[in-house]
């Protein structure tokens, strides 16, 4: 391949032969190992457009939406082009005709989107409705066509939790990079390659299933050059310059939040590819700092604006209205070069240009080895917005390479060449709570699983248990994969990712990604069978409904081997059970320690438990420990979440963190210094992710009785940011609850 | 094995010396001061006994957060009033390559005991309690002379040290107080950073669970005011 587009650029190794985006960056990206200083603040055109942004937001909160489009479910080019200001944007397009109006997606299912828009106050079009009720099926339908009644049980009792049978599974990746370096035609020409690969004479179901979803990523490639024509773009060709790039890369993942609304659309990896184009630029003398920093302004205030239409309960699993633009920033390249660059920096600086935020889900992969300048510019960010989550690159680098990005919240994957079939959560506290009572249900008292024996003496016995605890372990795995096969088989069907697939190579890494919510619940009420007595308060039916505990035990989050073992063998148990069970696609089992906001939701399920939190309480979010049971400080629960095994927990353990900026230190510069030392001393640990959070609690408290004076107020919860003002009350007050550390 | 009476541990502190530290709070004060937050850590037998090697195993769970800009701070109570035992732990942080800082009053005569602990540690957060010896003695039932030695000491052999004084309004927040203590200060050239330290009446409730009276009851905190006008008399920032 040969585009005069690609003039000045070191053509090296494969990437002019080949769809290798990698082997472009790694051929011409210039690290950068310097500070802050060099970085411009907002363009006057930048602060106008913005104060547009914070008046549409400030519409919007109004009614919860902007306006809704119920005629015309949403596809990469069902719209005409929407402008906010056409004069000042420097890169254009919105999911619909208009700034924040949201679209209809109606594969996924149409129940959900009738009960989304009747929520605001708006009705889906009849026609919409009647080809969507009676002519042509969704993922939604699909899935509930296939249920068995145990997957039913399970799931209505809440034993398996969030399922996406009712929403678009999300958490995948398009390599949006592809579009901007090589144009859309070569894409094109690439998939027909791929079709012609599948010309075989054994044409088994497999192989005729591929082709069909290569024959539908062409026709997303077709439609995506189209949206951008609207806008007057050529795309079908490689990007000239930065601006071009920037937009480019920009319309491809426009294509894919056009398409699917996703429970997360996230961005990849994407500002250091971007500083090949804009260091380009500058040395030619055709943009300057200022300019640079304006197009990546412009760029993050669209991704703000990403906006899905969504079902109140939705937004009770995962507040705030996220998208997850996950964008990874940062990292070292296998050859010991770090991946920062000058991009970098300008990309979380939009956190000071725009003011913080919690989309685009700045994500920044720490290394032991980053700059130190960017280490404290990082920091210093962190500590002024709490807007930016940690991930260990020197954990994941191991298996990922130094080209993946994280998808939502914690989920790694190699961009382009690995997706996910999100699988939500497992309730193991129930799960324990189920196998004392042989499977009735604490709350209701109706068999949900099979009979086992229930345990009947009076006091619970750790042995007696732990059996018990396995076999129900063992039972809920079997169900979790087979629903999870079944939502996927059916959302590949009904509402296959055309778009995001085409920006993929042809052979990718499935995994089933399954979760764990409960865990800290589940380690302390086996070490208080364990380590205390627990008396066991059971119904007239016989159904254990309280526990009473006497004596002290160990808990979870105060760094002790005895309690955190527990939590560690779980994890590696509950992933060999789920081993055991044929996945749709061979897709590699994985599983995460992750419940987003949703540990609110999973722990009003969920009845007493033995540790002695009562029904209805919150589960801590993640992988953190219960509220108030960790009394050693925030490294001791550090050291107890780095003890979990990233192996066995490949989809990522979510760790949240809040602390006071006096705690930190005295002064800004003590404070950024610390906590650098923190993030390196929990990653060294072996630590996965941590969301840092730094306020004092008064702060929050007076958001929750004034939200008008805090528009942009973002906190970290369980991998991802929210606008605290957002949330609901009882999420707010959980947030304030959390420990916020006051000492280590 | 040496032990020592333990008050308690903060896995980490960041405002007692500098980076990121492991504070050990040793059981056990002779003087009294009246605006001491941690009036439990009096009682010289109170507290629980741990050997040298119990707390250098509990210091390195935190290895990899103290090192290398932080270490681990000796603070108390008093940690000079078990001088067998402080050497010893020091000793064996040492021999981990850890940071240590010892948080003391300063108010011991110079021993050759007191003199070996003071060439194992690696800084000293000094209290000047108050330069004005009347006033320090109202405050603390004890003279500085001894503390001010102690500093004087520090400086001539090259030990690094942190002044902090705690600025209790009506007490030690005098003009001129603060001008001698200047003075004071600049005669020593291994001060690397002087601190002030608002009087707080967090540690209130301590002596109430005492069943004692608070001494400074009706004694208002200092703010950021009283601050940033001692802070300017020292002129530090």
């Amino acid at each position: 391949m040969e585009f005069k587009q690609w003039d000045g650029f070191d053509k090296t190794g494969e990437w002019t032969k080949e769809i290798d985006v990698r082997g472009f960056i790694q051929a011409n990206y210039t690290p950068y190992e310097g500070d802050d200083s060099f970085l411009a603040g907002a363009t006057e055109r930048t602060k106008k457009l913005w104060d547009k942004v914070l008046k549409l937001y400030e519409k919007e909160r109004e009614n919860g939406v902007l306006d809704v489009d119920t005629k015309t479910p949403s596809g990469v080019d069902r719209y005409e082009a929407g402008y906010l200001d056409k004069d000042l944007e420097q890169i254009v397009g919105f999911q619909t005709d208009a700034p924040l109006k949201r679209a209809i997606m109606p594969n996924g299912g149409i129940k959900i989107v009738e009960k989304s828009c009747e929520s605001y106050g708006y009705h889906v079009d009849e026609e919409v409705d009647y080809i969507y009720n009676h002519l042509r099926r969704t993922h939604n339908d699909g899935v509930f066509a296939v249920y068995t009644p145990d997957i039913r049980a399970a799931r209505s009792s809440h034993l398996i939790t969030g399922l996406p049978d009712g929403y678009g599974r999300g958490r995948i990746i398009g390599d949006y990079r592809r579009v901007a370096l090589y144009g859309v035609d070569v894409l094109i020409a690439e998939k027909k390659q791929e079709l012609d690969i599948l010309n075989v004479d054994e044409f088994t179901e497999e192989v005729i299933r591929e082709r069909e979803e290569i024959h539908d990523q062409i026709i997303a490639l077709e439609d995506l050059k189209k949206m951008a024509a609207k806008y007057g773009f050529d795309i079908s060709v490689p990007a000239q310059n930065a601006k071009e790039a920037i937009q480019w890369l920009y319309f491809a993942y426009l294509g894919a939040v056009k398409d699917q609304n996703g429970a997360a659309m996230s961005l990849g990896r994407t500002s250091t590819f971007l500083d090949i184009y804009i260091e380009r630029d500058m040395k030619n003398g055709s943009l300057t700092e200022e300019e640079a920093q304006e197009l990546m302004d412009h760029f993050v205030m669209k991704l703000r604006m990403i906006r899905f239409l969504r079902a109140p309960e939705y937004n009770e699993l995962f507040s705030g209205d996220p998208v997850w633009v996950t964008e990874s920033v940062g990292g070292m390249g296998v050859d010991g070069r770090t991946l920062v660059t000058k991009n970098s920096y300008r990309m979380l600086h939009t956190l000071t240009t725009l003011g913080p935020a919690p989309e685009p889900n700045l994500t920044v992969l720490w290394s032991k080895n980053l700059p130190e300048g960017f280490k404290k510019f990082t920091s210093k960010i962190s500590i002024q917005t709490s807007s930016i989550q940690y991930e260990n690159d020197d954990l994941m680098r191991v298996t990922l390479g130094d080209d993946y990005g994280i998808a939502c919240c914690v989920s790694a994957m190699k961009i382009g060449k690995q997706m996910q079939f999100f699988g939500a959560r497992a309730n193991l506290a129930k799960t324990l709570l189920y196998a004392i009572n042989g499977g009735r249900d604490e709350k209701t008292g109706k068999q949900i699983t099979p009979k086992f024996a229930p345990i009947t003496s009076e006091y619970l016995d750790y042995d007696e248990v732990m059996d018990k605890f396995d076999n129900m372990m063992e039972y809920v795995a079997k169900i979790y994969i087979k629903a999870l096969n079944a939502i996927h088989y059916m959302h590949d069907k009904y509402s296959y990712e055309a778009l995001e697939m085409a920006l993929h190579d042809k052979e990718i890494l499935r995994t089933m990604a399954c979760g764990i919510a409960g865990l800290s619940v589940v380690a302390d009420s086996l070490s208080a069978i364990k380590y205390a007595k627990v008396k066991v308060i059971r119904d007239e039916t016989g159904l254990a409904y309280d526990y009473e505990v006497e004596g002290d035990f160990p808990k979870y989050g105060n760094d002790d081997d005895r309690v955190d073992q527990i939590a560690v063998d779980i994890v590696k148990s509950f992933l060999r059970k789920l081993q055991k069970h044929q996945t749709y696609r061979n897709s590699k089992h994985t599983l995460s320690i992750l419940t987003i906001t949703s540990n609110v939701v999973y722990g009003k399920a969920t009845g007493n438990t033995p540790d002695g939190r009562r029904a209805g309480e919150p589960f801590g979010p993640g992988a953190n420990p219960l509220h108030g049971r960790d009394t050693n400080g925030a490294v001791a629960v550090m050291n107890t979440i780095a003890k979990l095994p990233y192996e066995y927990s490949e989809d990522g353990i979510s760790y949240t963190f809040s602390i006071t900026p006096g705690t930190l230190g005295k002064d800004l510069e003590t404070q950024e210094k610390n906590l650098v030392s923190l993030l390196d001393g929990y990653f060294k640990q072996t630590g996965h992710h941590i969301n840092v959070n730094v306020f004092d609690r008064a702060l929050l408290e007076d958001a929750m009785e004034h939200p008008e004076k805090y528009p942009q107020l973002t906190v970290r919860v369980s991998g991802y940011a929210v606008n605290f003002i957002k949330l609901t009350r009882e999420q707010q007050l959980d947030v304030i609850n959390r420990t916020i550390q006051e000492k280590f | 094995m040496v032990q020592g009476r333990i008050h308690s541990f903060e896995s980490l502190g960041a405002v007692d010396g500098p980076g990121v530290r492991f504070v050990v709070f040793m059981q056990g004060c002779s003087l009294q001061c009246k605006y001491c937050q941690n009036r439990d850590t009096w009682d010289l037998h109170a507290g629980n006994v741990y050997t040298v090697e119990e707390i250098v195993q509990k210091v390195l769970k935190y290895k990899n957060y103290i090192t290398p800009n932080g270490g681990v701070t000796i603070s108390g109570g008093e940690p000079l009033l078990q001088l067998t035992f402080l050497s010893e732990l020091l000793r064996a942080l040492k021999k981990e390559g850890l940071h240590t800082a010892v948080d003391t009053s300063g108010c011991f005569s110079l021993t050759d005991k007191i003199k070996e602990v003071i060439d194992l540690a690696d800084l000293f957060l000094l209290d000047i309690k108050c330069i004005n010896d009347e006033k320090c003695i109202d405050l603390t039932s004890v003279s500085n002379q001894n503390e001010l030695q102690f500093a004087r000491y520090l400086n001539s052999i090259g030990k690094p040290m942190w002044i902090r004084q705690v600025l209790v309004p009506g007490y030690t927040d005098d003009e001129q107080d603060l001008k001698e203590l200047k003075k004071f200060i600049d005669s020593l050239s291994s001060v690397q950073k002087v601190e002030i330290l608002p009087y707080h009446d967090l540690g209130k409730f301590k002596w109430q669970e005492l069943d004692l009276n608070y001494p400074l009851e009706g004694v208002r905190t200092a703010n950021a005011e009283d601050v940033k006008r001692a802070k300017q008399i020292l002129g530090i920032n």
